[in-house]
């Protein structure tokens, strides 16, 4: 006699009147539910601002997830729900037991076949996506971005020869390749509007491609946690028309005039205003300048630790951090190449402008 | 006093301890003097002389202090030729307190003594997120700098994972797995002690680290090259930290398979076996395949950073990739290792809370197998942003979006089981359905993780943090909280205050979604994980979730308070007061020392609630239980009745 018959040997299970659910009711409410959790979850603002045409399929991809996994969601909290409401032990069913039911061949193929249905559907799809983001235009730019603890260095192609800059300007509509690198650490260079990340690993090269169509600027985000000023190694994506681009490649690490600098410099070539250089250059996020309404706290507060030094200390200051450490804080931090980086005059300014802003204290 | 030291206890352990401290500060000074490398300087030693001391102290003193402390006496005695002593038990089972603090070889007293330890971690661990949070209420620096910000999450995640989620599995299959397949004790006992006491060095090492010069560990508890060899000596706690760990779990699991390969009460056919002691056999499946990967990989670390090796030096040939491959090939299998017990436990409770048996017994079973095995094919889709060859993503996402086929068929048969069965809300109960919400939640958004081109945008955000922590607190840690609550009767003697459980219950429910799910929208939002200062866009949401998260840590009090309030003065358990079928609720509460004053024989399954007369263990000899046994019967429904 096999378990089930002694099961119905022993007579029906007893009655229990209330424990009857209407499985038509019960998916009723689970559509219900399913669509309000889609329509909510479509609704809602998910992403940041989109900025690249690789942003399209993938915003898109996450709206397909969304409405496939909201029903499944669904489906296990409304079944618990209604055998929690249901089935549950009423008073004097104490040492009642369920009926014995040991499986249903059946319902245990539909429930692994429609899973892997759906996953392979979606496998299928997110490979599509991918193949769709990752194709390579033939008429592209290439830009290197070299990471280092704790900022990002840009060389860019200019009739052959590399010039560096500290800033990412890329021209709207024109496909750019990043080749990653990193000096130390692994780092991930992440414009969070263009949707797309890899990691800058010391040895590789790693590369990838976006397409930007929209003006404007956008924040650029270091992913991978690279040691004590991660959170800060923020920077800015600038977006810009074919034409503005290109003058602002033409000038971008020119040697400056009286500078018998090398080929390598950077910055934007027309801002003259040391304030703006102070922000563009990233300073602010660890260093905490009052004049500059900035307020890091990786690197020293320079309102403190600039006041009454004159320019000569300030220079080494930025150009060989390490020379001099303030007291409780940690050399190596801060990159050691801001000489290549800042064009000759526009160092001048920056350090007559720390010097004038924190001389008064 | 000399006896005291001679003999095995915390006095020689102490005494043991200092030696391999000068032991080990012998060797450095010996090797660095040969070698002409400073060694005094100042009067003083040399500050990279003190570290080497310190890292080798870490590696040996360790060991010195376990001999110390008795656990290779009987070896030692066996492997010298010795007569060895004859067993007096002396140190098997607990009669006072004092005896969960000597190398005691009861099942029992070690798996109370894994639950403990792990909970006082887990509090630690909280401890650690709490400030964690408290820092990231507002954008900029609260109270703690970018370095300290970095090793609380650090040494939140490795104490969390090392030394809370996965002692703890081990620790509660440690008690009721012997007395399920109905043996006297563990395989090997003293390997189970050993075991044990290796974990309170790791997390003492851990936690530690904190003092460390240079301040804990920072980099995350994966580590990354190079990260991590390039850190200050707080790095070094982690790293041999895990050897511990690691070596605690491997030698658990191997206890668990011969345990339950060898030492199954008569009668126990594989197809007989209760959920739990298939989920742990696949567990240690897992642990014994994996677990020596990490061990690897810290190591690969610990040779680049003391002795100046180059795995992970691209100057000089060595690939940093090759650190997250093997780190990944253990740490992928660990997220199993930290959630298949915990299904083991969610069968239990839904079974005997459901008054049904399990739905699909087999294919759960199997499914559990199909984990262990697809759980070794998908390592690399931690990577698909890392910058390895880009064919491998295709085949990672489609084996990491089919692993989620058996765990589907998990979730459903659950669900199954609670269909018509006479549903016992209690608090175990309800950690069981928070669980199976919650964990179908965390496996959602892990397919979403598995799709590459959506990986590669919420990779290494917040979406991250609140995927492992819907898995591993709304999975792991309520599974953890619900066979806590089973079990407790069964360990303790004691029933716990079903109405404080309820309310923690409930209070942790409500504040985990409050955390954890806006997680979800600040991740794709754009906040990366792991930074101490954020954009001002986020405040808004932080300042809700810490606040949020300082309830969720309140909540944890009153599971605290509940225990030991019950275990002190609680009202005392009965035998079997959920009228389980499996074998552990058929002696007393606690059991006898031996476990059994019989050999029990196994008639029949272990979930046949609603068969009349249904029994799965008797205490009768073999023969007089089942005259007719067919040799190798299998199938449950197979088997005739009694």
């Amino acid at each position: 006699m096999s378990l089930e018959e002694r099961a119905q040997s022993a007579g029906p299970t007893p009655e229990r009147p209330h424990a009857r659910v209407n499985v038509g009711q019960m998916l009723l409410v689970g559509a219900i539910a399913s669509a309000l959790g889609i329509a909510l979850g479509l609704l809602i603002d998910w992403f940041p601002v989109a900025a690249s045409e690789e942003a399209g399929p993938i915003d898109t991809l996450w709206d397909v997830l969304l409405i496939a996994s909201i029903p499944v969601f669904v489906l296990v909290t409304t079944v618990v729900l209604f055998a929690v409401l249901k089935f549950r032990m009423r008073p004097g069913e104490e040492n009642l037991d369920g009926p014995p039911i040991h499986g249903n061949t059946r319902l245990e193929v539909i429930w692994t076949a429609i899973p892997a249905i759906l996953l392979v559907g979606l496998c299928t799809y997110s490979f599509v996506v991918l193949e769709d983001v990752e194709a390579l235009e033939r008429d592209r730019i290439e830009v290197r971005v070299v990471g280092e603890q704790f900022a990002w260095t840009y060389y860019y192609d200019r009739d052959g020869e590399e010039v560096a800059s500290r800033q990412l300007v890329l021209p709207i509509d024109r496909q750019v390749r990043f080749t990653l690198q990193s000096k130390d650490v692994i780092h991930d260079f992440w414009v969070p509007a263009f949707r797309i990340k890899k990691d800058a690993v010391p040895g590789i090269d790693v590369t990838y491609s976006v397409t930007p169509n929209r003006l404007g600027t956008f924040p650029v985000v270091c992913a991978e946690l690279c040691g004590l000023g991660h959170a800060v190694m923020r920077s800015q994506a600038r977006v810009v028309e074919q034409q503005e681009f290109e003058s602002w490649l033409a000038e971008v690490g020119q040697p400056a005039q009286d500078e018998e600098g090398g080929d390598e410099g950077g910055g934007g070539g027309g801002e003259a205003d040391p304030k703006a250089l102070f922000a563009s250059e990233g300073c602010g996020g660890c260093h905490t300048l009052a004049d500059a309404g900035t307020t890091g706290t990786t690197g020293p507060d320079l309102d403190d630790v600039l006041q009454g030094k004159d320019e000569a200390f300030i220079r080494q200051a930025i150009v060989e951090p390490d020379a001099e450490i303030a007291e409780g804080y940690q050399g190596g931090i801060m990159p050691p190449n801001y000489e290549e980086t800042i064009p000759g005059p526009q160092l001048d300014a920056l350090v007559q402008y720390l010097s004038e802003v924190t001389q008064g204290g | 006093m000399t006896a005291r030291l001679r003999a095995p206890g915390f006095p020689r352990a102490f005494l043991f301890l200092i030696i391999g401290t000068l032991f080990s500060a012998a060797i450095i000074i010996a090797a660095r003097e040969l070698y002409g490398y400073p060694v005094f300087a100042d009067g003083g030693i040399d500050p990279k002389a003190q570290n080497a001391i310190l890292m080798l102290s870490l590696l040996i003193a360790p060991l010195w202090w376990l001999i110390g402390f008795g656990a290779f006496d009987y070896w030692f005695y066996w492997a010298a030729g010795k007569p060895t002593r004859p067993e007096d038990h002396s140190n098997h089972g607990a009669r006072t307190w004092r005896d969960y603090f000597k190398f005691n070889t009861d099942h029992k007293v070690i798996g109370i003594q894994y639950v403990v330890t792990s909970f006082f971690f887990m509090l630690v661990g909280g401890l650690l997120a709490m400030m964690v949070r408290a820092e990231l209420m507002a954008p900029g620096s609260q109270f703690v700098n970018a370095n300290a910000f970095n090793g609380l999450f650090s040494v939140h995640a490795s104490l969390m994972i090392f030394l809370f989620v996965i002692p703890v599995f081990a620790g509660l299959a440690n008690y009721v797995l012997p007395l399920m397949i109905g043996a006297p004790d563990m395989a090997f006992p003293r390997l189970n002690a050993l075991s044990f006491w290796m974990l309170p060095i790791a997390g003492i090492m851990m936690t530690a680290s904190f003092f460390a010069p240079g301040g804990s560990f920072s980099t995350g508890w994966t580590a990354y090259a190079p990260l991590s060899t390039d850190a200050p000596i707080g790095q070094m706690f982690f790293t041999i930290g895990v050897q511990f760990a690691g070596a605690a779990s491997i030698a658990t699991a191997l206890n668990f398979l011969v345990t339950i390969i060898t030492m199954r009460a008569p009668g126990m056919s594989f197809w007989r076996l209760p959920l739990l002691v298939w989920a742990n056999f696949a567990t240690s499946l897992l642990v014994v395949i994996a677990t020596p990967f990490i061990a690897a990989s810290q190591f690969f670390v610990l040779l680049d950073y003391a002795l100046g090796f180059n795995f992970f030096r691209p100057e000089r040939d060595g690939d940093i990739l090759m650190y997250q491959h093997v780190f990944w090939f253990y740490s992928h299998p660990a997220v199993y290792i930290m959630m298949l017990p915990g299904f083991g436990i969610i069968s239990e409770i839904i079974a005997v809370k459901a008054r049904k048996p399990i739905f699909g017994y087999r294919m759960m079973a199997f499914s559990l197998l199909a984990i262990v095995l697809l759980g070794f094919t998908v390592w690399a889709h931690h990577m698909f942003v890392s910058g390895m060859q880009d064919w491998i993503r295709i085949p990672m996402m489609v084996t990491t979006a089919i692993i989620a086929v058996p765990t589907g068929i998990k979730i459903f048969s659950w669900l199954a089981t609670l269909w018509r069965g006479v549903l016992h809300t209690d608090t175990p109960m309800l950690w069981a359905l928070g669980f199976l919400t919650m964990f179908t939640l965390g496996g959602i958004s892990g397919v979403v993780l598995a799709m590459v081109p959506m990986d590669i945008y919420v990779s290494d955000t917040y979406f991250i943090v609140a995927h492992i922590h819907y898995v591993l607190y709304g999975g792991s840690l309520f599974t953890i909280y619900a066979g806590v609550y089973y079990w407790f009767p069964k360990m303790t003697g004691r029933m716990f205050d079903e109405r404080l459980g309820k309310l923690h219950f409930w209070l942790t429910f409500v504040a985990f979604n409050a955390t954890f799910a806006p997680m979800h929208l600040v991740g794709v939002q754009g906040m990366p994980r792991r930074v101490s200062d954020y954009a001002e866009e986020f405040a808004g949401w932080n300042l809700f979730i810490s606040l949020s998260s300082f309830v969720l840590g309140l909540s944890t009090l009153i599971f605290v308070y509940n225990i030991v309030a019950s275990w002190r003065g609680g009202p005392r358990a009965s035998a079997n007061p959920w009228r389980a079928l499996t074998m552990e609720w058929q002696v007393s509460s606690p059991p006898p020392i031996f476990n059994f004053d019989r050999v029990p024989t196994v008639v029949g399954g272990p979930y046949e609630y609603g068969v009349p007369d249904a029994v799965h263990g008797i205490f009768k000899p073999a023969e007089e239980a089942r005259p007719k046994q067919v040799a190798g019967a299998t199938a449950a429904e197979k088997e005739e009745g009694v």
